[in-house]
């Protein structure tokens, strides 16, 4: 029973990482952006939220820790929301080829974030490590009423941000007429135009607000996941790429997306509760996640059920000129 | 009648036709500021004279002779990976998947050199590597385009997840063949006997990785221009329709196209591990099958304009290493220097096939 609490749990913080990345991506897709940037963006927000942390606790002598979680919340939802900026100039404005681009931030965002956080560690000085204990802290502190039930005892409450915006987001997109016209752009671009709707407006909003959840991933798994340091390993990138899985497992649905990345966490921790594993057949289970998102792929691609498909128009450009 | 209606302060129109020089302008003009803005990124983080940090990457590129073959080898792998892109995106079949590709046919080759140490000589040893790397490549690339043929699956997802498919094979073997146990590494493979390694000719160690990527350029040009598969990969890749319509096999022709695509990204890995590395592990591949994808794109599917694209990438990587590693800083500065510079390159090419047109300017015709 133990062992199913601390899967469980364990796979909760690993679900809250992609379920983030994955639901900003839904909301960029619904507009027919597919960003491949997605993480580049976490990466984005995860260093800036570490160095606005940094900076923070460096420079006064006793840092408060709800401050420095306020100065990294604000870097880190600017710095992705600025490379969701970038993926929406270069894709929208630019007609740039949206895979290509988001590629280009993805190489971008993985540059920046581990030249900068292998520069902080230097900065850091002692072991080469750097640490922001007070911010990270706070972003680890439970939720008082919750802190006694054995399984919600280790949760930083953005385990519940992170549901709370899986259900806005998903009220937003079939609730609203606001979500309705966004829809309507990644679905059928040149009718929504018609009917008067801004195909530049919504793409650009969706974009930047997908990339701002998006970014709160990096944020999350910096701050929660590796506990306010930083590490050169591509965690984050392989975290990034599975949001972007996540969202074809969900079928564009945020509520699916919860279940779905609690279960990427699971199958991505099994391994360590298999008893009897060697070190190298550890590695053939650590591949569960992938293989069941390829199967998930393939099932949903021969159902064929008009509700599971991705938008229309998902990928392509509109020039409102060449129709 | 009184003028009410606003006209836009500017407004886009698609160029009909651009010459080749204007298009090479443009371009031209999108890298010098590329170049400008990277300088200014480095300048703030090292406050080295700009003009400084070009002859520094200059010197990481060609300062010594090693450093210009070390160059040239890493300048054909990339070179490569592209050139085994091009047919499928051509095809417009989004193979995202050359990272795995590479590892599957790194490990095939890896897996030679290690069972086949003592049964068979060199020369035989690198024919079995090549073949078992280009089958091995040739059997991940073909997954996905089977389902991609059959049900429409989505390939872009699928050939990515088959990355980590084979990121996660890559340790499994690694933890297989560690050499010396415990360290976590597979280590140099046949240091000593230098079995299975890719002989130097002339004297130069990488001679032979740089010919073998220059024939399958060549190759592959001719493939692609002037043969009647090339034509078929051309017609998909503009519309699946009409390619049905004159009778072209749609699903024969991904399926192979796809198989040749990770056929030569498996030799890829072949040419990384024999021919390069001697080693195995989960940075074979180091998102070169990533970058490649951006050669193959900008090159608009041209194996020689790749040869342009890839040796500046790898010039920018280089060179953006050397300054690194001269001002005590990590690696990963070339990965910044690189996103920014293909961030203006893709911004540039708007302006090749568009032009902007701005209020009260006449139009001449």
């Amino acid at each position: 029973m133990d062992q199913l609490v601390s899967l469980f749990e364990a796979a909760v913080v690993f679900g809250t990482v992609i379920l983030f990345g994955s639901v900003g991506e839904i909301l960029t897709e619904k507009s027919g952006n597919l960003n491949l940037g997605v993480p580049g963006i976490m990466y984005l927000g995860g260093i800036a939220g570490l160095a606005g942390a940094f900076w923070y606790e460096s420079n006064f002598a006793s840092p408060v820790p709800f401050i420095g979680l306020l100065i990294s919340l604000v870097c880190s939802l600017a710095a992705a929301m600025l490379g969701g900026l970038i993926y929406s100039f270069l894709t929208i404005t630019l007609r740039a080829n949206q895979n290509v681009t988001g590629l280009t931030l993805t190489i971008f965002g993985g540059g920046v974030a581990n030249f900068f956080g292998g520069a902080l560690n230097n900065m850091a000085g002692g072991v080469g490590q750097i640490s922001v204990a007070a911010t990270s802290s706070a972003y680890r502190a439970t939720l008082p009423f919750l802190s006694e039930v054995s399984l919600f005892s280790s949760l930083g409450f953005m385990v519940y941000l992170a549901l709370i915006l899986a259900v806005v987001t998903s009220i937003f997109l079939s609730r609203t007429h606001k979500g309705l016209n966004l829809r309507a752009v990644g679905e059928n671009p040149a009718t929504a135009d018609a009917a008067g709707i801004s195909v530049v407006k919504n793409k650009y909003l969706a974009t930047c607000t997908g990339a701002a959840i998006t970014g709160l991933g990096g944020l999350y798994y910096v701050m929660d996941y590796i506990k306010g340091t930083w590490a050169i390993d591509g965690g984050i990138e392989r975290l990034g790429w599975l949001a972007v899985a996540l969202v074809i497992f969900a079928r564009w649905k945020p509520l699916h997306a919860i279940w779905g990345s609690y279960l990427f966490g699971i199958l991505f921790w099994l391994w360590l509760y298999i008893p009897g594993l060697t070190r190298s057949s550890q590695e053939i289970f650590k591949v569960l996640p992938y293989v069941v998102t390829i199967v998930v792929l393939i099932i949903v691609s021969t159902r064929r059920k008009r509700e599971h498909q991705p938008p229309a128009s998902l990928g392509l450009p509109y020039f409102r000129e060449e129709r | 009648m009184s003028q009410h209606t606003k006209v836009p302060l500017m407004r886009i129109v698609k160029r009909e036709s651009i010459s080749f020089w204007r298009a090479s302008l443009i371009r031209l003009i999108g890298l010098i500021l590329a170049l400008a803005a990277s300088a200014i990124v480095i300048y703030a983080i090292v406050k080295l004279n700009p003009l400084n940090v070009y002859v520094a990457m200059f010197d990481g590129n060609f300062g010594t002779e090693k450093r210009t073959w070390v160059t040239l080898r890493d300048m054909v792998m990339l070179l490569c990976i592209g050139v085994g892109l091009a047919p499928a995106f051509k095809m417009r079949f989004w193979n995202i998947g050359a990272e795995g590709q590479i590892l599957v046919g790194g490990i095939a080759t890896a897996a030679v050199m290690i069972y086949l140490r003592t049964a068979l000589p060199t020369w035989a040893m690198l024919l079995v590597s090549f073949a078992v790397s280009c089958a091995a490549g040739a059997v991940w690339g073909l997954l996905p385009a089977v389902f991609k043929a059959r049900f429409g699956t989505n390939e872009t997802l699928f050939t990515l997840m088959m990355n980590y498919v084979a990121i996660q094979l890559t340790s499994y073997c690694v933890a297989l063949w560690e050499n010396p146990f415990g360290s976590n590494t597979v280590g140099i493979i046949n240091q000593q006997t230098k079995a299975g390694w890719f002989p130097s000719l002339f004297g130069q160690q990488y001679l032979l990785n740089v010919i073998i990527v220059l024939v399958l350029t060549v190759l592959m040009f001719i493939y692609l221009r002037y043969t009647k598969q090339g034509y078929e990969i051309a017609v998909v890749g503009e519309s699946e329709r009409t390619a049905r319509y004159v009778g072209i096999h749609v699903k024969t022709v991904i399926i192979r196209t796809m198989m040749i695509s990770g056929a030569i990204c498996g030799l890829a890995g072949f040419i990384a591990v024999a021919g390069s590395s001697h080693t195995i592990s989960t940075s074979t591949a180091g998102g070169s099958g990533f970058t490649a994808i951006i050669v193959a794109w900008l090159a608009k599917f041209n194996t020689f304009t790749m040869i342009a694209v890839a040796a500046l990438l790898v010039f920018l990587e280089k060179g953006a290493i050397q300054i690194a590693s001269q001002y005590n800083m990590n690696d990963f500065a070339s990965k910044m220097v690189t996103g920014i510079i293909l961030f203006f390159i893709l911004g540039s090419e708007f302006f090749t096939n568009y032009r902007l047109v701005f209020r009260g300017v006449k139009e001449a015709h």
